[in-house]
């Protein structure tokens, strides 16, 4: 019996400035087969459907179970993670795309730094390093906790930017996942001590009012992070914010 | 200049509401006094225009808060991409009509205001009933209004549900799905105003 085949059509590119191209693989098939593992497949004999070799495509990832975000790629035009994405749910054939919002490294690699960037601006952290203890930090009510779970499962992955209308490249916006990021860090009971500081990063250019509610973001999203209400909220406190920055306030930490 | 982004945000979403869209319900409903007939529809405009500070009240409630409004709006427009075929979720539907109803909302009200109150001004037409009927009595023009005036009454609706969302008002899923319903119900009735004054015009 002749042996079953996939048919994967790729958008490549050999260097971050070269022209993309598109080029079609013919992959064995095995059953429970994800895109890595038919990526892995025409890594092993790297010979495009004409029968020509060629250099072996290039992608990232890491973790393989959807925690890293870095096998993130456009499927069949939806963006999503490769490992997670399984072989025998999708209609063929297969087109595989890197992310556009992003930089192409080579093939299927795209350079996120933006979106580690964008963390740091807003400080995705609970600072807590000094030059002498300062002890416990105050409890969080277990419900809260469960709920701040959900918002941590975010996993840089890059899909939420890669759907929204207004992150491009006329704009700077910083897009959906840092300012989830931010509500996560605010609502950390040791983390709400340097809220102003984030507040006042999504009020930069670039920053929250970026946003015009498209609410892409929020159906796409793998990890379904609630990032519309994320934005509503941050919304609410970066006008509170700036009315207390504008009018001065007791209460402006 | 730096960091003025934020700032200049807000204030394109509030003058959205407040003055425009206060004045855009204000503007039907006068122009609705037609549907009780000419005299009616005399009385009210002119009460408009002599109410004391017109000009002032025009320039600062009218034309600066819309030309803020119009301008950044149209720069919001051109900076994104539009992404429906591949998205085609009702939001994203929303927010690319919004786009679109403010270029065709910002042509018809440049056309409005120069074949009404630029006329007017310049004493070459008069503020009365005849003006619109003359107007309207051309029916492509006829037809350029209702078009002019239902993507007006969407832009505003639909923004007001957007300027709960900029404003912090509506944060859970379940607030904003009620503001969906709620403006809708706000462009139906605003719509209504509007196109029914304009067919008391024919
Ligand atoms: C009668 C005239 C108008 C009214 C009543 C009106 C009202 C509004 C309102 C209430 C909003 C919501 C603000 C928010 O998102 O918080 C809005 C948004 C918007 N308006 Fe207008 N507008 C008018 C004319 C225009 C014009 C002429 C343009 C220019 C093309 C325009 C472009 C926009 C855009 C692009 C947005 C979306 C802003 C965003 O999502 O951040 N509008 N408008
Ligand atoms: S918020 Fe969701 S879609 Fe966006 S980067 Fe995080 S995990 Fe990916
Ligand atoms: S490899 Fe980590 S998310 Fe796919």
């Amino acid at each position: 019996m002749a042996e079953e085949k996939l048919t994967l059509i790729v958008t490549r590119q050999d260097s971050p400035e070269s022209p993309e191209y598109e080029e079609t693989f013919k992959v064995s098939y095995r059953k429970n087969m994800n895109i890595i593992s038919a990526l892995m497949e025409t890594q092993k004999n790297p010979v495009n459907a004409k029968g020509e070799s060629v250099a072996p495509i290039q992608w990232e990832s890491n973790c393989l179970e959807e925690v890293c975000g870095a096998c993130s790629m456009v499927i069949n035009g939806e963006p999503r993670q490769a490992c997670s994405t399984l072989v025998d749910k999708l209609e063929q054939p297969i087109r595989v795309a890197p992310m556009a919002t992003f930089p192409v490294v080579r093939d299927l690699v795209v350079d996120r730094s933006r979106m580690f960037d964008s963390l740091k601006k807003v400080k995705a952290w609970v600072p807590i390093d000094g030059t002498h203890d300062i002890g416990p930090g105050p409890r969080m009510p277990e419900k809260k906790r469960q709920w701040a779970y959900e918002l941590s499962k975010c996993m840089t992955c890059g899909v939420c930017l890669e759907a929204c209308p207004n992150v491009n490249s006329s704009t700077d916006f910083i897009g959906p996942a840092a300012l989830s990021q931010v509500r996560l860090f605010n609502s950390h009971p040791t983390g709400e001590m340097n809220k102003s500081e984030r507040l006042e990063a999504l009020m930069d250019d670039g920053g929250i009012s970026g946003c015009g509610n498209s609410q892409n973001c929020v159906q796409v999203c793998p990890k379904g992070i609630p990032l519309t209400t994320s934005i509503a909220a941050l919304n609410r406190d970066t006008n509170i914010q700036s009315f207390k920055n504008f009018f001065g306030s007791d209460h402006a930490y | 200049m730096e960091n003025r982004e934020f700032f200049y945000r807000r204030l394109h979403s509030l003058l959205g509401v407040v003055p425009i869209g206060i004045f855009l319900i204000q503007h039907l409903v006068v122009n609705h006094f037609a549907v009780y007939g000419p005299e009616s529809f005399n009385r009210a405009a002119q009460f408009m225009h002599d109410l004391p500070f017109r000009l002032m009240l025009e320039i600062l409630i009218i034309f600066l808060p819309i030309i803020f409004h119009a301008v950044l709006g149209v720069y919001i427009v051109f900076v994104a991409k539009n992404n429906v075929s591949r998205y085609g979720f009702f939001r994203n539907w929303l927010f690319y009509l919004q786009r679109i109803t403010g270029i065709i909302t910002l042509v018809f009200i440049v056309w409005h205001v120069w074949e009404t109150r630029v006329q007017i001004g310049m004493g070459t037409e008069e503020l009365n009933y005849g003006l619109m009927e003359n107007i309207l009595a051309n029916p492509v023009m006829f037809w350029f209004y209702v078009i002019g005036v239902v993507s007006t009454t969407f832009h505003f609706a639909n923004g007001l549900w957007s300027f709960l969302v900029s404003w912090g008002v509506t944060v859970t899923p379940r607030s904003q799905k009620i503001a969906t319903y709620a403006t809708l119900l706000v462009f139906l009735a605003v719509t209504y105003i509007g196109i029914r004054a304009l067919f008391a015009f024919v």
